[in-house]
Parts: C-alpha cells; sequence; structure tokens
C-alpha cells in the first residue's frame, strides 16, 4: 500500500488521487477514487477497448496504464471530450446511427474514433475497422459503428469545405 | 513518490542500482496485465522508462548501414513510414500487435525484456541478427538478440540492468513477417514467421515464433533457400519454395496448449515460410 497522494491531470483539471496502492490501474483510479465512471472495466487486460482514454493524445488502456504513472501527463476521458448536453459530433452520430445498444463499449469507441478521425480524416471500411479492432461491441455487429464514423468524416467534409 | 521517472539513461541505471528490487515499466502492456490478474505487486519502488528520451528515438546511420531504435520506441511508432522503409519485417510485425491502444503504448524493448516465444517483434530482430544495447550503472554491453533470449520469458538480462535499445542493418533485398492467431487484430501468435533476404551478403534468414521455447532460427532451411535463388530476381522455383516450408517444418519445436496443437503450430509455419518465399520472389 502506498498512502502517498498524487496528481492526475484529468480533463484540464488537476486531481489528487489518495489511498492508491502502487500499481493500481488509471481506469480504477479514473473510477473509483476520481469519480468518473464514464471509462469502462470489462477485461483488464487490454482486449476490449472499453476503458479507452487519451494519455498526452495517445489513445491507450486505462487499465493497462498504471496511475502513478501518469503523474505530469494530460488524461482525456470520455467526460472530457464535450459537456453533458452537448455530444460531440461522433457521439451525436451514434444516437443517430443506432451505434448504441447496450452502451457498454460506447464511451471507448467514441474515444478511439475521436482519435482516428483525427489522424485520418476519410477513412474507408477497412481502415475504420483496422483502427476499432480494439473496441469489442458485443451487440450491434458492428456496421451501425461504422456507419456512423462514415457520417461524422463526410460532415466534417462539408465543414471543412464551407458547403 | 513510489515511482521514479528517470530522464536519461545514467539516471534510471542509478536508480536502479539503489532500488534493486524495484519494477521497470514500460508500455505497461504485459506488466500490467499480470498486476490486474493479482499475479504480481510492485514492491516498493517502480521505476518508470517511459520518460527517458534517448529511448524513445531512433537512427539512421547510413554509413554505416544500420538502425539504431531506442527500447521505449512503440510499435505505432515502429509503423511509421520512416522506420517502414528501413526495416519492413518489423513494421509489419507491429501492425500486427494488438490494437492501435497497445501498439500506443507497447514497446520494443518491452518485446525484449517480456521475452514471449510469441514476441511479434522477436523473429524479426532474430532473422536481423539484431544488437541489443543494455545498461548498468557505469557500464554498457552489446548481446546478440538470438544470445540474449535464453527460454520461455527467459532472458540473458542481469541484475541491475536495462534495455536501451537493439541496432539492426538496413538489409538491401528482401523481408517479411507473416503470423497465424484466430482473427487478424487482438492476436497472440498461434506460429510466426520472419524470412529475410540478404541480395549483398546472398544469405537468407528465417525465424520463427511460438513454436519453441523461444524464437528459433532454421539453419537447414537457410541455407537450402539461400543455395536455390535466383539472386538477381529473389525468385525459388516453387518445388524449392516447397521444400523450404518443409525444412522450417522440420526445425519448429511446437507444444500443444490452449491456443493451438503441435501438429498445427508445424505445419503453419511451414505454410508461412513458403508464402514468404513466394513473396520475395514476387516482389522484385
Amino acid at each position: 500500500m502506498s498512502n502517498e497522494i498524487f496528481t492526475l491531470h484529468v480533463n484540464g483539471e488537476a486531481q489528487q488521487v489518495r489511498d492508491s496502492w502502487l500499481g493500481e490501474n488509471l481506469m480504477d483510479v479514473l473510477r473509483d477514487r476520481l469519480g468518473l465512471m464514464g471509462s469502462k472495466g470489462a477485461c483488464e487486460q487490454g482486449e476490449c477497448g472499453s476503458c479507452s482514454v487519451l494519455v498526452d493524445g495517445h489513445l491507450v488502456c486505462s487499465c493497462l496504464v498504471m496511475a502513478a504513472s501518469a503523474v505530469g501527463q494530460q488524461v482525456v476521458t470520455i467526460e472530457g471530450v464535450a459537456p453533458v448536453g452537448s455530444p460531440s459530433d461522433v457521439q451525436q452520430a451514434f444516437v443517430d446511427f443506432g451505434a448504441v445498444q447496450c452502451g457498454f463499449c460506447t464511451p471507448g469507441l467514441i474515444m478511439a474514433v475521436h482519435g482516428l478521425l483525427e489522424r485520418t480524416p476519410d477513412p474507408g471500411d477497412t481502415e475504420i475497422r483496422e483502427e476499432l479492432a480494439g473496441n469489442i461491441c458485443r451487440c450491434t455487429g458492428y456496421g451501425r459503428i461504422i456507419d456512423a464514423v462514415q457520417q461524422v468524416a463526410v460532415a466534417r467534409r462539408t465543414d471543412r469545405s464551407g458547403a | 513518490m513510489p515511482v521514479l521517472f528517470p530522464t536519461t539513461i545514467d539516471e534510471a541505471t542509478t536508480a536502479l542500482a539503489d532500488h534493486p528490487e524495484s519494477m521497470l515499466l514500460a508500455g505497461g502492456t504485459d506488466a500490467m496485465v499480470g498486476i490486474n490478474d493479482g499475479h504480481h505487486r510492485p514492491g516498493a519502488t517502480v521505476i518508470s522508462v517511459s520518460r527517458i528520451a534517448d529511448l524513445r528515438s531512433w537512427r539512421h546511420d547510413p554509413r554505416s548501414g544500420t538502425l539504431t531504435i531506442g527500447a521505449g520506441v512503440t510499435y505505432t511508432e515502429l509503423m511509421d513510414p520512416s522506420i517502414a522503409g528501413l526495416v519492413p519485417a518489423l513494421a509489419e510485425a507491429s501492425r500486427t500487435v494488438g490494437s492501435p491502444q497497445i501498439r500506443n503504448a507497447g514497446t520494443l524493448g518491452g518485446n525484449l525484456g517480456t521475452s514471449s516465444p510469441a514476441g511479434d517483434g522477436l523473429p524479426v530482430l532474430s532473422a536481423l541478427n539484431a544488437v541489443v544495447h543494455l545498461a548498468t550503472a557505469g557500464a554498457t554491453r552489446a548481446v546478440d538478440v538470438n544470445d540474449f533470449m535464453v527460454g520461455v520469458k527467459r532472458t540473458a538480462l542481469k541484475q541491475g540492468e536495462i534495455i536501451t535499445g537493439v541496432t539492426v542493418p538496413v538489409v538491401d533485398g528482401w523481408q517479411g513477417y507473416a503470423k497465424v492467431g484466430v482473427r487478424n487484430a487482438m492476436v497472440i501468435a498461434v506460429a510466426s514467421t520472419c524470412v529475410v533476404v540478404d541480395k549483398t551478403r546472398r544469405t537468407v534468414a528465417v525465424a520463427l515464433g511460438s513454436v519453441g521455447p523461444t524464437i528459433l532460427r532454421c539453419p537447414d532451411a537457410e541455407s537450402f533457400l539461400a543455395a536455390r535463388l535466383d539472386w538477381d530476381s529473389m525468385v525459388a522455383a516453387d518445388a524449392d519454395q516447397a521444400e523450404f516450408g518443409r525444412l522450417v517444418s522440420a526445425a519448429s519445436q511446437p507444444i500443444t496448449d490452449h491456443r493451438s496443437t503441435a501438429d498445427y503450430r508445424r505445419h503453419a509455419v511451414g505454410v508461412l515460410a513458403r508464402r514468404l518465399a513466394r513473396r520475395a520472389g514476387a516482389a522484385s
């Protein structure tokens, strides 16, 4: 056990973490110590992607990040993507296209899709599938998720062209 | 703070000398699975090596024809065209690792440190005869990767040493990596194969993953294909490709476990080797 207090930067705010044990993963710290319940925990071995967050801009599984090793880095969780009540374009597209069923995988997928579209503004089906391969959904069969991603890509392209 | 963040290799080796029982943490993709499972817990101190700039960089030396890759370079970084153009097989292997999330965190040094026989980067390093760079407080040494990996998750790393990087040759010829698993993403290799065809030295190297206690080389298959290749085109006759595959299967030492049977693995590495030999010829 470690009773030391350390500070994480989560969604732009400095947050003190108390009573964490050395080796505790970031997902558990986010959920159990900081009350940010959006990141979901399922496999705790990096297989399912439900706990995906950004650390210094990189999409990672928060269950595979030792929380105390993220000191000094910028963590963005699903709660930091958009304010409650005004969803991001990706979140809205997931709703519009029925890409959400039970919802458990959705926060991780939203994080992954935001990351994907930043790097690849016009992804093809294969690119989307490869980029989202680390996010497992057991409800939708992925078709509607891919439709939602493509819709966001089209909408952003239209915005950029000023149409 | 129980997690130390050295920013230089010297600081890291000094910290390790001062805290010999501490746990080294790189990308965490292996270490945290063990911790989450409760299989192990860090003791008093964790040394995170992820803030060491020298481990996070790579450099190409055209004069010596080598590429030196820091231990903290991630799989995502290894897929970048700037590195992929120099060691294509390592980029191919990296692309088969886990998912984007895993590739953003996992590192080549971590792959070596864990030294699983299924580690995707390892057959490539083996086939390229990579040199592994190690450092302790006050000293460094270099070890051939095929001497570094000594058994199932066992390495030649000594107490107080950290892996700082690897040097691989930039090979004129062809190289490729292929892997069998139950799906395209998120799989541990059931069987994997790397083939490197070096036109300058007129050598062939073959290394196998997941079919032995550690990565295996196949000397008989290597010398056979090197003798049969048309070195201008890198094409081997169909019958020679088949014999090459057979020799590779014969060199494997697979076991049956929860992922596959020994028979399937032995067959699979032969198919992969034959396929890679065909690709080498098709690429020219």
